[in-house]
């Protein structure tokens, strides 16, 4: 059966037909799709597949190893910088090795559509020394499901699936299996106790396993051979294999690269029978490095590194056509009455009421600064607002206020939202309150994880209780109702709380409009 | 034989919806089709677009060549030639001609219509006639309607087929709305 599915979705539902056991994620674009659909997919909730959201990355990745220990099919999901936060977990289950098939998915964002970053989850995979597979298409991304898992099993080890924006939410037509048995409950019985003296043991055990991943790399079906009369031999990794192949169609000497680590042998072959190798990958250059030391410095080896393709952003038809030297080129000129439209803040959204009083507030203070998080609220950085100074990785706006607060700046304000504050703020809350470092917290409670499109959030209903477990003072912590109506109180609250000197969270509390008038929806349709 | 076309429009303005129907009638019609999506950050008021690559032979890229889309679809004038560089030399806009205007820097209207004017494009108050149809949330069906005929790769009937299976779990009415607005778009763009 064809079933027309985003490249998300061909994931989701190629690991439930691969008798997945549970989902463990945090959303992030663009994999967010991946574990929603599971959420709502039938067998799934038949089975009882675990899918709810997870508090951060490496939850996801420790909760998924435990049920990969407990012999089940796990696959957790995260954005390439989700990797960062899971990576302690992630290297470490390559040392442990897995019982049932691991699937780490990372979704990466080359040309940074909605990410601060564009690094490559391939690094991740040969950092770790576990296998990646990328797939091409929307096809090979549900059938590297079943096969991940089985790959998986039979190392013992965990497989990284790398995709990308251009992948994850892309559709097109996927033909459909029929629904494979979840593993037994079967957990571990050797130890997984990584003291030195037993990682050792374990770590000699990952490296006899190379061999047998580059010989499954070699063989793999996924890592296909083409021949042509070129002298240009051709790296296809991924995606790029599409734009090679809309560019040249049959006419390229190439190795398609779809299962890491590199198939060497199929690469040095290829390269001896061409002049030269093109390296077309999405992402940063990383087959390219590598392929420059298994030829020698004299092949020629070109790629992002040499200029022919961008060293930045995405790949598309248009880059990978010029690269292998085809003609291509708009016919219309540019238009001349254009202007950029960037996202911004929805109309009637409490983010915004919360910046309209911190920017009244704070006119009164020009030493002031406001260090950012991630979520709808970054756009608070853009006009209207143009209120912070700072957003760089999540939960780093509470720990950057406090360290410039440490360093003698007054007022360190820190905006961050529900979501990731229970994502990765609230050690840092911890860390200020041990300091009584001179900070103001707000935390923009819109009760969901409302940038990826209103996920549950982790910690609704429980943010009073986790500050005042932390040790915030009871009489600063402060809740308000960020409406323009309020805009007296709110303003009276932050600067009250900027006065104090030591920790305070002041909590605007307002569901996002979004998830409001899908919630009334749903209470409509008897949901 | 192969379509491809650029769905654009302001994040909110229902550029999706168009893009699910072709999807659904170009599936039921046996083509090949890539749809490449914008989803997360850039959807909140900003520009959006969709890359919809539909054929009678199987399809490599999920993304349109510069110079490769035989139609632009947008519901906003301006954000109809934002994608000008991937308009195919024989190439058609189709566009709403009422502006969104959410920024600060929105250009001139007289001379941004002008501009509009001088290319290969089909311009239509859709919202206007979406409020005339009595369905004012169908301003999409109406531009899906005046893109029909040029769409080509499907019929007509093929798209309205389509419009009823995807509304069709919210009740007939619905539908009915959606295919009068629809209809409305195909018979000015015919006119």
């Amino acid at each position: 059966m064809k079933k027309l599915l985003l490249g998300d979705e061909a994931i989701a539902l190629g690991a439930i037909n691969a008798g997945l056991s549970g989902v463990y994620a945090y959303p992030g674009t663009p994999s967010t799709e991946i574990t929603e659909y599971i959420q709502n997919d039938p067998l799934a909730k038949e089975r009882g597949i675990h899918s709810r959201w997870c508090t951060n990355e490496k939850t996801a990745m420790e909760a998924a190893l435990g049920m990969s220990y407990a012999g089940k099919r796990a696959l957790v999901c995260m954005k390439h910088v989700g990797m960062n936060v899971c990576a302690d977990a992630f290297v470490n289950s390559a040392i442990t090795g897995v019982k049932g098939g691991l699937i780490v998915l990372a979704a990466d964002d080359p040309s940074m559509h909605s990410s601060q970053n564009e690094q490559d989850s391939r690094f991740y995979a040969k950092f770790a020394l576990v296998p990646c597979l990328e797939p091409s298409n929307q096809q090979e991304a549900y059938d590297m499901m079943a096969y991940g898992f089985d790959l998986s099993e039979k190392l013992g080890e965990p497989v990284v699936l790398r995709v990308v924006t251009r992948l994850a939410h892309s559709r097109a037509a996927v033909e459909v299996t029929e629904p494979m048995a979840e593993n037994p409950f079967s957990p571990a019985t050797d130890a997984w106790v990584l003291l030195p003296g037993i990682a050792r043991k374990k770590y000699a055990v990952l490296l006899e396993k190379q061999e047998t991943m580059m010989q499954a790399s070699e063989n793999s079906i996924y890592n296909k051979v083409e021949t042509s009369s070129s002298k240009t031999g051709i790296l296809a990794c991924g995606i790029a294999y599409n734009y090679v192949k809309e560019a040249i169609g049959d006419d390229a000497n190439l190795v398609k690269v779809s299962q890491y680590p590199l198939p060497e042998d199929k690469i040095k072959t290829l390269a001896a029978g061409c002049d030269e190798l093109l390296i077309v990958e999405d992402g940063q250059p990383v087959v390219e490095e590598l392929v420059k030391g298994l030829l020698g410095a004299d092949y020629p080896v070109k790629g992002r590194l040499t200029g022919d393709l961008p060293r930045t952003g995405e790949l598309t038809p248009d880059n990978v056509a010029k690269a292998l030297g085809k003609k291509t080129g708009a016919v219309f000129a540019p238009a001349q009455n254009m202007a950029a439209r960037p996202p911004q803040l929805c109309q009637g959204c409490g983010h915004r009421d919360v910046y309209t009083a911190l920017n009244q507030v704070l006119a009164e203070y020009p030493e002031h600064r406001v260090f950012g998080d991630i979520g709808c609220y970054t756009l608070g950085a853009l006009p209207p607002f143009q209120s912070l100074s700072s957003c760089v990785d999540m939960g780093a706006s509470i720990t950057m206020a406090k360290g410039a607060a440490d360093a003698g700046l007054f007022p360190a304000v820190a905006v961050i939202g529900d979501s990731t504050f229970t994502h990765s703020g609230m050690t840092g809350l911890l860390d200020a309150v041990n300091d009584k470092s001179n900070i103001t917290v707000i935390i923009s409670d819109n009760l969901t994880t409302g940038m990826t499109g209103g996920q549950d959030s982790a910690g609704t209903n429980k943010f009073e209780a986790i500050c005042l477990g932390l040790g915030v003072e009871p009489e600063h912590v402060r809740v308000v109702v960020p409406l323009p109506k309020n805009m007296p109180e709110i303003t009276q609250v932050i600067k009250e709380e900027i006065e104090y000197k030591g920790v305070s969270v002041i909590i605007p509390r307002r569901e996002c409009i979004q998830t409001f008038a899908r919630h009334a929806r749903e209470r409509k349709q008897g949901k | 034989m192969k379509k491809d076309i650029i769905i654009c429009g302001v994040g909110g303005q229902g550029i999706l919806s168009i893009a699910t129907i072709i999807g659904e009638a170009a599936t039921r019609a046996g083509l090949y089709l890539k749809q490449a999506e914008v989803h997360g950050m850039s959807q909140r008021g900003g520009d959006v677009q969709s890359n919809l690559r539909l054929s009678t032979e199987p399809i490599w890229s999920d993304l349109i060549s510069e110079a490769g889309a035989e139609l632009i679809i947008s519901m906003e004038p301006m954000e109809s030639m934002r994608y000008l560089s991937y308009l195919s030399k024989d190439g058609k806009v189709v566009t709403n001609s009422k502006p969104f205007v959410n920024i600060p820097n929105y250009p001139a209207e007289d001379a941004l219509q002008k501009e509009l004017d001088a290319l290969p494009s089909v311009k239509l108050d859709i919202e206007e006639v979406a409020k005339d149809c009595g369905n004012p949330r169908g301003a999409n069906m109406v531009l899906l309607g005046m893109a029909a005929p040029a769409i080509g790769i499907l019929s007509v009937e093929d798209l309205r087929n389509a419009i009823a299976t995807v509304f069709a779990r919210k009740g007939e009415q619905v539908v009915e709305a959606n295919l009068k607005a629809f209809d409305a778009g195909v018979k000015a763009a015919t006119e």
